[in-house]
Order: structure tokens, then C-alpha cells, then sequence
């Protein structure tokens, strides 16, 4: 017996480690998404630092600071040829830095910026007690009508939270898109999604609305990530792996050896048929197409509508991004059998959305349907499955974004004594009491329902050619009926803002600051711009198209 | 390189929509002679057009093109045939009489009538602590109509699939504020009533051609990506060679989505049924423009692009198209021999005239095409002619109806004499412009469907009915109570009358000028088509 072997019953020898490689991280392909990650982590300590009474004012700053140097960073990624020919994966497989990649990031933090105006616009409620307040609640914690509340508003308390909030959320957009890893993309899916939860329950007015609006966002909202959880353990039981490229080409059939502790499922196409259907259904929830789209009316109402124009915005585009590498990198080999079940969904989305939109009353719940109505229209140049599909996608997004963003800033202007106004009824007249407000929607209306020189025009001629190019005519004629049927809503509105008769106890346009005015320029001149001389950003669109793997 | 005559011409007007928009509220006259002076430089550059287009030379001419959306494969290219020229004229010359007669109409009222025409800013009862921006309806009024105009010769100009479609539907915007905004003060019901009348009028406007418009934008797509561009002269010519084979199932379709959307503009029967609505809401220039203006694009648009893009799927329809015209003709007729509301009686003359239009393009013979295009041109002038004394007359009673009126010409001679002679030429009396269109039209149809032709001259025998019951009703027999105090017309309804009468008579008996012009380029469409004149059977029997 060896001196060794003494303790050997229950010590044995181990071999000697190799060296734990550090993970090489290329901090500069990945620099917008640290910028607004270390940017919301900041703010969580001026939320703990700074006095309160100028933490308004730091956490704008902070948060304007740090998406126009994310925004910069994209642009020089994009410069630098990180979008077309250096396009690649970073951070160990985890991220991929390519055109699409970097053309929603550019999308969602522009969209995030002007949304950013709108949080921070502080001259539309009246001032409680003397200090002027946003459409957040003075405190969330506390219940509403309680003593606690009615002390908070007291005090003059701002929930300035949601700054921070607000970052998380565009952060984990960010990842979403350009996630390369199953994994990835679920944890993105919950760095902006529970964000989203929470400041959908902040509405200052009407908050018994709102948090049941964020109650029921989280619960679909879990419902539907369990869902995700589930399809990625699926597709991993058959390809043996999350990652894009690797699963991609268990798919194609390119990769035969099994993993003997997979055996018995690798390969199995019933796992990557569930799994994959799995996975489509948490991202068509974020999407809000039909039939998973039940949150989308209640959540969009019961927002703050500041909240609601950032996410139908932004949360859109990064789900859309997610979609098209999905589909487009890891299971274009399986498209037969997915472009099927697409083109079902995009069929009951276009038409769903736009024949209950007609029946709506309420202005924030129209244009919750009418952002269905549209998912069906992207999901139609989503189905081509061409380069060209690709690129019309990334150019719907982008002019869909000003459009909503700028809509929903219209509609925090209008108010009467319970906040906004977001009854339609209340919005008679309201073309003869303020024309230029009434106006400005009215050009949004236009560009949602596809009018030529505008915008939605321009995004739904590319979205339709793209399809019909893909040979998806039948789907291009469904949805010019359906732009139809969406455009007797539209015009629905503007009949009531401009040939009605305004009642007596009709709203007020609050005249809001620069910060809103600013918002909703940009949205008109986006719309106009894309409308009338879209070509630099086709062009643009038509760069990104290209994934990795 | 040149100057872009053609751009101009819409420019001018486009500039001027804005310039006139931007009039401060307190300047409403400045507003009016702004537009008016607009106008009538818009028709000095549509009169150099005219002037410099040669009508023996190439089929398009004075033509610009530059890049735009090559995306889309979209280009701005603009040309013009006699067609176009014929048409941006007509459309030149009227929107100064529009404008004339409309030169008080959109003045804010004090008492608060309803429209966007109507109120005061303020009233209605707006909260304490609202900012208002003051309203200028005046100013809008004739900025919208500036745009239409615009719109309009822009569209005539285009020779890009695209651009043109983008026209098309962007013209309805202004069209719907202008029907919906500033309508009719003589309406028979309460205020209330009128607004949701009117409202309802432009909605149906709106949606009746959005729904043509999204359908033609389904068969525009479906030709990018059968023909990979959207210039007309290149399609054609590729079409023509033989370069662009199109299965005849997809030319069919891709047909029927552009003649769809030109139907309801024309309006043909059976999706005629907003031009009565709309014509009987708006004000009575406003009711020219649609039916005498815009309303043209749409048969313009038949003989340019369905035609030039589409001969086969165009040779294949004819029979039933011929049909619908021709319900159109008799039916139209019928239902203004019907009326009792003037405005509503001149709609439905009008359905029964856009009737013939359609016959005589899709007659496919000279006579009927040349015949077509003079009538679109003849037709803009004797409505409008009609119309707007129509207007003048109900300004000044107060009533859309017919029977609240009674004896006019003893009280006011003047005013009943031009709208007999507007009437006379909407029933095709000879000597007056539209005959020569009706019979060119009549012989081209009758010279390839004898029996088309034949029942056509149904809707000539109706026409001469409702005129004729039209006249007699209100201006003959004994005068009315309420129309004894009625005003003759007044000088500046007169500035927009004689004009209108002059240019009626002088192309009824000299209509060389056009159809100068005109035929060169119905010959072109003719050669797209691949259609010959029948041959007159009595060469046979020499």
C-alpha cells in the first residue's frame, strides 16, 4: 500500500486543471449595449445618491447621455464596416454584431430617445402642491386612494425609477435582436420584459387601471416565457446545443454525430417541430400577432400612455429582430413547414387587428389593434423569406416606431379633468379647436393607414412587394383589404377631429414643453422624410440585410 | 438641360397651396387674390405647354426624368401626349372659374354654421385656459383646392406607374377635406343634420376610392414584379417587342386592379354611388372640381395606363365594359330624369356622361378614343358652365330643391339664359362643344358595335328630358314668392359665366384646335392596343 493510497477511500488524485480560458469579450463590437447597461446602473445609484430633488434632472440627463453614445456607438460600428463586410459574432458565440443586428439597436435606442422626451415631460398634469409632475405615480408602492398615496403626492414625490427602468428595458432590446444563442435570447426576453412590467403599473392617473394593465402583461407575459423556456429545452434535446449556428445545421442535416448523452432525442423532428413552435409563440406574443395578442389592448390603455408609445415602439422592433434570426438563421431549413403556419398568422393579425379595431371607443385601445393590424403587415415581408423581405422588414420598423411614438405623444396632449382623454367621443371637434394638434394625428392617422408621401406608405409597399416577390400574392391581396378595412378606422378619427362639432365640456390641448413638441417633430418629420424620399434609407435597410452565423 | 415646364406647372400651384395656407388669419382677401393670381400662372405655363408641344412629334414630349426611389425601381418621369395636354388645360383653365365662384364661400360665417367653413374660432364653448390657434377655413379652402390642382397635372404629367398611383390617392386627402370641411349652406335640414349629411358624403368619398386605390396598389406591386419597373414608355415598349411576355391570366388580373380603381374615379356603374353624395354636399365649385377635374384622371388614367400597359387583357374585357357603360349612360339618365335636388340631378348627368366616355375609349376606333378625349375636356366646361350657375342660383334662394323654385327667368334673365345654354350643352346641342364629342364618340362605338351605338342615343333623348324638365321647372312658369326678390348675377359671377359660354360655343363650331392635338395621340393608343378602324363596308361594294 502506496503512502498515498492512506486516504484514498475518499480523496482520489485529481487531474490537474487546465487553465480557465477568460472569455474574450470585444468590448468595442459590443458597446452600445455596456453603455446603456452601466448607463441604468448608474442610475440605480442616483436614484440612492443624488437628493431628490434633483434626481429629475440627473436621471434625464444620464439617460439622454447614454442612448445618444449607444446611439453613436452603433453608428460607428455601422461605419466601421461591422454591418456588412466584419460582420460577426462576439462575446463567445452569445451576441451577433451584423447589419440587422445593428440597424434595430439604431432603430430601438432612436425610438427610445424621443420616447425618453415624453417620460420626462412635466408641464402636462397640474402641478400638485406646487411641483410639476409627470404621468408617473408619485409613489408605486403605496395603494391607490390610500393615505400613504395621497401623502406621497403631498410630499411631492416623483417615481424617477423609471429612468433607470426605461435603460434596462432598451438594453435587453438591444441583446434581443442580436442574441445568437437560445439562452441569450431568453435572458434579453427578461431584462426588457419585467422592466416593462413594472412601468406599465406607474401611471399617475387612473392607476387601479394601470396595474391591473401590468398585472395581466406580467402573468401572459410569464405565461409566455415559460412557454419559451420549454421550446428552448426541446430544441435542445434535438440539436444539443442553444446556439444559432450550431442548431441551424443539426437542422439542415449538415451535422451527424450524436451526443451520446442525447441519443435518444437528438434528431428527433417532433422536438424541433414543438420545441420551434415553442419558441415562435413566445416571440408572436411580444409581437402581439394573433392569437397572441389578448394583452395588447388592455396593456396599451392602461399604461402611461408615454410607456405605451416606448413599448409598442420599441419592444416591436426588438421582437421582430429576434423573429427574423430565428427564422432566417436557425430554421430557414425547415421553412416548409413554418411558412405555413406564418402565413396563417399573418393573415388572422392583418385582418383581426383591423376588423376589431372598428369597434373600438377609445383612442389608446384603436391604436393598440391598429398596432396588430401592422404586425400582420410585417409579418407578411417576415414570410418571404428573401434578403428583400429582410431589408422591407427593417424599413417597417424603423418608419412603424415615429409614427407610434409620435401618436402616442399627440394623445398625452389631450386632456380634460381625469388626465388624458382617451375617449373618442371626447376628441370631437377637436381638428376645429386645435388645428395643428389635430393636424399633426391627423398625418399620423394618414401614414397608419398607408397613404402615399407618408411614411406607412413607403413600409407597406416594400413589406407587400417583398411578399409578393416571395410568391406570396394571396397574402399581398388579404392585406391590401385589410389596409382597407384598417383605413375606415383611421378616417373614423379623423371625420370626428375635424367635422364634428366640439362639445362644451370637450378637453383641453395642454401645450406641452419642448421636450414633447421635440417628440412629436420628429415623428412628423420622419413620417414626411420616409414618406417622400425614403431611397437613402432603403438603401440603408438594404446594406443590413445580411445575417451571420 | 431645359426648363422643367412640366414640373413647374405643378409646382406653381403646389408652392402656392402653401403660400396661401400660410396667409395670416386676418387676410382672407389677400388669401382669395393669392390663389386666383396662382391660378391664372398655372394657366400661363399650361398655355406655353400647349404651345410648345408639337403635335406631330414624338408621342411624349417635353419629358424630364430623374432618379428618385430606385429602391422601388420608381423614377420621376414626366411626358406628356395630346391626351395629357388636352386635359392639363382644361384642368388649367377651370381652376380660376372654381375659384371665382367659390370666392365666398368658405368665409367664416358669424352665426356659427356648421362646417369647417362655419364657426368662429372659439365658440362651441372651449374650456377656460385653452391655447387657440385661430382658424383660417379661407385660407385652407383655397390652399386645398391649389393642392388639388396640383395633384391633378401632376398626374396627367406622370409616366411613372408609381408616381401616378401615388397622385392618385394623395389627391383624395385634400378632396376629402374639401367635400367634408366646407359644404352646401342650403341644406333642407337642421344644421346638425347637414354636418352628418356632409360628413357622411366624404367618408363615402374617401372609402369608396381608398378601396380602388388599395386594390390598384395590389396589381401596381403585382406589375414590379411581372415587369421589374415601373416606367410606362418602357413597359410598353417592352411589351410591344415581345420582351415582356405576361401570362394572359396575370395581364387579366393586373388589368382588373387598375381599371377597378379608375372605375370608381369615373365614376362607372355599379361604383358610382359616392358622385351623388359628394357632388349634392359640397359647395358647387367644389362639386365642378370633383366631376370636372378629378374625376377626369380616372377616364384619363383608362385610356393611358390600361390601355398602354394592358392591350390584351383591354381587347378581352371591352364587351363587358361596354355594358357597364352603357347602364351607365341610361341608368344615369334615368335616375336625374328622377331628382328633385338640383346638385344631385347634375351628378347623375354627369354618370350617364362618364358613360359615354368609357364607350367611346373602349370602342377601341379612332373616332370613339378621339371622340372620348374631346368629351372629357367638352364635358369639365358645359358642367361646369351648369354647376356653378346651379350654384349661384341656390346661393341665392337658399334650397337645393327644384320644386322651391318657379319662374326664375322673369326675375333674373340673365342668370336663367346661361343655364340654359350650360343645360343645352349638357343635352349635346349642336353648335355647342359637347356635340361634337357625343357624335365622335356615337360613330366610333356605332362603326364597331352597332348595337352598343344604338342604345347608346337612349341616353341623348334622356338627357334632352332632364335638362329640358330641369329648365322648365325653375326658370319658366309663374314666379315664385321666395324667388321674386332673387338677384340677376353679379359681375364677378358673370367674370366666371362668359368665359365658360364663350369657350362652349367656340369649340362647338371650331374644334380644330384640339382635336389637333388630340388625335396623334389616339392614334399612339390605338397602335398600343394593336387595334385598326373597321373598315367602311361601303369601300367594298366600289
Amino acid at each position: 500500500m502506496s503512502t498515498t493510497a492512506v486516504h484514498s477511500l475518499w480523496i482520489t488524485a485529481a487531474q490537474p486543471l487546465d487553465k480557465i480560458q477568460a472569455p474574450h469579450i470585444e468590448y468595442a463590437q459590443l458597446a452600445p449595449m455596456i453603455i446603456v447597461f452601466g448607463a441604468a446602473i448608474l442610475g440605480v445609484l442616483v436614484e440612492v445618491l443624488v437628493p431628490r430633488r434633483s434626481r429629475h434632472h440627473t436621471q434625464m440627463f444620464l439617460a439622454v447621455v447614454a442612448l445618444t453614445a449607444a446611439f453613436a456607438a452603433v453608428l460607428g460600428l455601422a461605419a466601421g464596416g461591422y454591418g456588412t463586410t466584419r460582420a460577426g459574432i462576439a462575446a463567445m458565440g452569445a451576441i451577433a454584431v451584423d447589419g440587422p443586428a445593428l440597424f434595430l439597436q439604431g432603430t430601438i435606442l432612436l425610438a427610445a430617445l424621443v420616447s425618453v422626451f415624453t417620460f420626462a415631460e412635466r408641464r402636462l398634469d397640474p402641478s400638485a402642491d406646487g411641483r410639476r409632475v409627470d404621468s408617473f405615480a408619485a409613489q408605486a408602492a403605496s395603494v391607490p386612494g390610500s393615505d400613504s398615496e395621497k401623502a406621497a403626492v403631498k410630499a411631492g414625490f416623483t417615481t424617477t425609477e423609471v429612468f433607470p427602468l426605461a435603460l434596462f428595458a432598451v438594453a435587453g432590446m438591444l441583446v434581443f435582436p442580436a442574441a445568437n444563442d437560445l439562452l441569450t435570447l431568453f435572458i434579453a426576453l427578461e431584462v426588457f420584459s419585467l422592466p416593462l412590467y413594472l412601468l406599465c403599473a406607474l401611471a399617475r392617473r387612473k392607476r387601479l387601471m394601470s396595474q391591473e394593465a401590468a398585472v395581466k402583461y406580467f402573468l401572459l407575459g410569464a405565461f409566455s416565457s415559460a412557454f419559451f423556456l420549454f421550446g428552448i429545452a426541446l430544441v435542445y434535446g434535438y440539436a444539443g446545443s442553444v446556439a444559432y449556428a450550431r442548431i441551424a445545421d443539426v437542422v439542415d442535416g449538415t451535422v451527424q454525430t450524436i451526443d451520446p448523452a442525447l441519443a435518444a432525442t437528438m434528431g428527433n423532428d417532433a422536438l424541433l417541430l414543438i420545441g420551434g413552435a415553442m419558441l415562435l409563440m413566445g416571440l408572436l406574443f411580444k409581437v402581439g400577432a394573433v392569437p397572441f395578442h389578448m394583452w395588447t389592448p388592455d396593456v396599451y390603455q392602461g399604461a402611461p400612455t408615454p410607456v405605451t408609445g416606448f413599448m409598442a415602439a420599441a419592444t416591436k422592433v426588438a421582437a421582430f429582430g429576434a423573429l427574423l434570426r430565428l427564422l432566417y438563421v436557425v430554421l430557414p431549413g425547415l421553412s416548409w413547414d413554418w411558412r405555413p403556419v406564418m402565413w396563417a398568422i399573418a393573415i388572422v393579425t392583418m385582418l383581426g387587428g383591423a376588423i376589431v379595431a372598428i369597434t373600438q371607443t377609445d383612442i389608446k385601445r384603436l391604436l393598440a389593434y391598429s398596432s396588430i393590424a401592422h404586425a400582420g403587415f410585417i409579418l407578411a415581408g417576415v414570410i418571404a423569406a428573401t434578403p428583400e423581405g429582410i431589408s422591407s422588414v427593417l424599413f417597417y420598423l424603423l418608419a412603424y416606431s415615429f409614427v407610434t411614438i409620435g401618436a402616442f405623444a399627440v394623445v398625452t396632449l389631450v386632456r380634460d379633468a381625469g388626465g388624458e382623454a382617451t375617449h373618442l367621443s371626447k376628441w370631437a371637434g377637436l381638428g376645429r379647436r386645435s388645428p395643428l394638434v389635430a393636424a399633426v394625428f391627423a398625418v399620423f392617422l394618414l401614414a397608419f393607414a398607408g397613404i402615399p408621401l407618408t411614411s406607412g406608405f413607403s413600409g407597406k409597399f416594400a413589406v407587400f412587394r417583398a411578399a409578393a416577390e416571395g410568391g406570396a400574392g394571396t397574402l399581398v391581396v388579404i392585406g391590401v383589404i385589410s389596409s382597407a378595412i384598417a383605413a375606415f378606422f383611421y378616417i373614423r378619427v379623423i371625420v370626428l377631429m375635424f367635422f364634428s362639432e366640439p362639445r362644451p365640456e370637450g378637453p383641453t390641448v395642454a401645450v406641452p414643453s419642448p421636450l414633447t413638441m421635440t417628440t412629436i417633430a420628429v415623428g412628423v418629420a420622419v413620417t414626411l422624410v420616409l414618406g417622400v424620399a425614403p431611397q437613402y434609407f432603403l438603401d440603408l435597410a438594404g446594406q443590413a440585410s445580411v445575417f451571420v452565423r | 438641360m431645359s426648363f422643367p415646364l412640366l414640373t413647374a406647372a405643378a409646382a406653381l400651384p403646389a408652392l402656392g397651396a402653401i403660400a396661401t395656407a400660410a396667409v395670416p388669419a386676418g387676410r382672407r382677401t389677400a388669401a382669395k387674390w393669392l390663389a386666383l393670381l396662382v391660378s391664372l400662372g398655372t394657366l400661363a405655363l399650361a398655355a406655353v405647354i400647349a404651345v410648345r408641344f408639337e403635335p406631330g412629334g414624338e408621342r411624349y414630349q417635353l419629358t424630364e426624368s430623374h432618379a428618385w426611389i430606385a429602391d422601388f425601381g420608381v423614377r420621376y418621369e414626366l411626358g406628356v401626349d395630346g391626351i395629357a395636354v388636352a386635359l392639363i388645360a382644361l384642368t388649367a383653365v377651370l381652376i380660376p372659374f372654381i375659384i371665382l365662384a367659390g370666392w365666398n364661400d368658405a368665409d367664416p360665417a358669424p352665426d356659427a354654421a356648421p362646417g369647417l367653413g362655419g364657426a368662429a374660432p372659439g365658440s362651441g364653448g372651449t374650456p377656460a385656459g385653452a391655447k387657440h390657434y385661430r382658424w383660417r377655413p379661407t385660407q385652407g379652402f383655397f390652399a386645398l383646392i391649389l393642392s388639388v390642382e396640383a395633384m391633378v397635372i401632376l398626374s396627367f404629367e406622370a409616366t411613372d406607374v408609381f408616381l401616378f398611383y401615388i397622385l392618385f390617392e394623395a389627391m383624395l386627402i385634400p378632396m376629402y377635406f374639401l367635400i367634408g370641411g366646407f359644404g352646401d349652406r342650403a341644406h333642407a335640414g337642421s344644421d346638425e343634420h347637414a354636418a352628418a349629411q356632409r360628413s357622411y358624403a366624404a367618408v363615402k368619398f374617401l372609402l369608396y376610392n381608398l378601396v380602388g386605390g388599395l386594390i390598384m396598389l395590389a396589381a401596381v406591386i403585382g406589375l414590379y414584379v411581372v415587369a421589374g419597373n415601373f416606367s410606362l414608355t418602357e413597359i410598353a415598349a417592352a411589351r410591344a417587342d415581345g420582351t415582356l411576355e405576361m401570362a394572359a391570366t396575370i395581364e387579366r388580373l393586373l388589368f382588373l386592379g387598375f381599371f377597378f380603381a379608375f372605375a370608381v374615379k369615373a365614376p362607372l356603374w355599379p361604383l358610382h354611388t359616392w358622385l351623388p353624395n359628394a357632388m349634392g354636399e359640397s359647395t358647387a365649385p367644389v362639386a365642378v372640381l370633383i366631376t370636372a377635374v378629378v374625376d377626369k384622371v380616372g377616364t384619363f388614367a383608362m385610356l393611358r395606363f390600361c390601355l398602354g400597359l394592358f392591350p390584351e387583357a383591354s381587347a378581352w374585357a371591352t364587351p363587358v365594359i361596354l355594358g357597364l357603360a352603357l347602364v351607365s349612360i341610361v341608368y344615369g339618365a334615368l335616375l336625374a330624369v328622377g331628382q328633385r335636388d338640383i346638385k344631385r340631378l347634375i351628378a347623375y348627368a354627369s354618370i350617364s356622361h362618364f358613360g359615354f366616355i368609357v364607350m367611346g375609349i373602349f370602342a377601341m376606333t379612332t373616332q370613339g378614343q378621339s371622340g372620348s378625349t374631346l368629351y372629357m375636356v367638352n364635358h369639365g366646361i358645359s358642367t361646369a358652365a351648369l354647376m356653378l350657375v346651379a350654384g349661384f342660383l341656390i346661393s341665392r334662394r337658399g334650397s337645393r330643391l327644384i320644386a322651391d323654385y318657379g319662374g326664375v327667368q322673369k326675375v333674373a334673365p340673365v342668370l336663367a339664359g346661361t343655364f340654359l345654354i350650360g343645360g343645352l350643352a349638357t343635352l349635346s346641342l349642336p353648335g355647342l362643344a359637347p356635340f361634337v364629342s357625343e357624335f365622335l364618340v356615337l360613330v366610333g362605338t356605332f362603326t364597331r358595335y352597332p348595337v352598343v351605338g344604338v342604345i347608346a342615343t337612349l341616353g341623348i333623348v334622356l338627357a334632352a328630358l332632364y335638362t329640358l324638365v330641369l329648365y322648365q321647372r325653375t326658370m319658366t312658369g309663374p314666379v315664385k314668392e321666395e324667388v321674386r326678390t332673387l338677384p340677376d348675377l353679379r359681375l364677378r359671377e358673370l367674370v366666371v359665366v362668359t368665359p365658360l359660354i364663350a369657350l362652349l360655343i367656340f369649340l362647338g363650331v371650331y374644334p380644330k384646335p384640339l382635336t389637333d392635338i388630340v388625335n396623334p395621340a389616339v392614334e399612339h393608343t390605338m397602335s398600343d392596343v394593336r387595334q385598326k378602324d373597321p373598315r367602311p363596308e361601303v369601300e367594298a361594294a366600289q
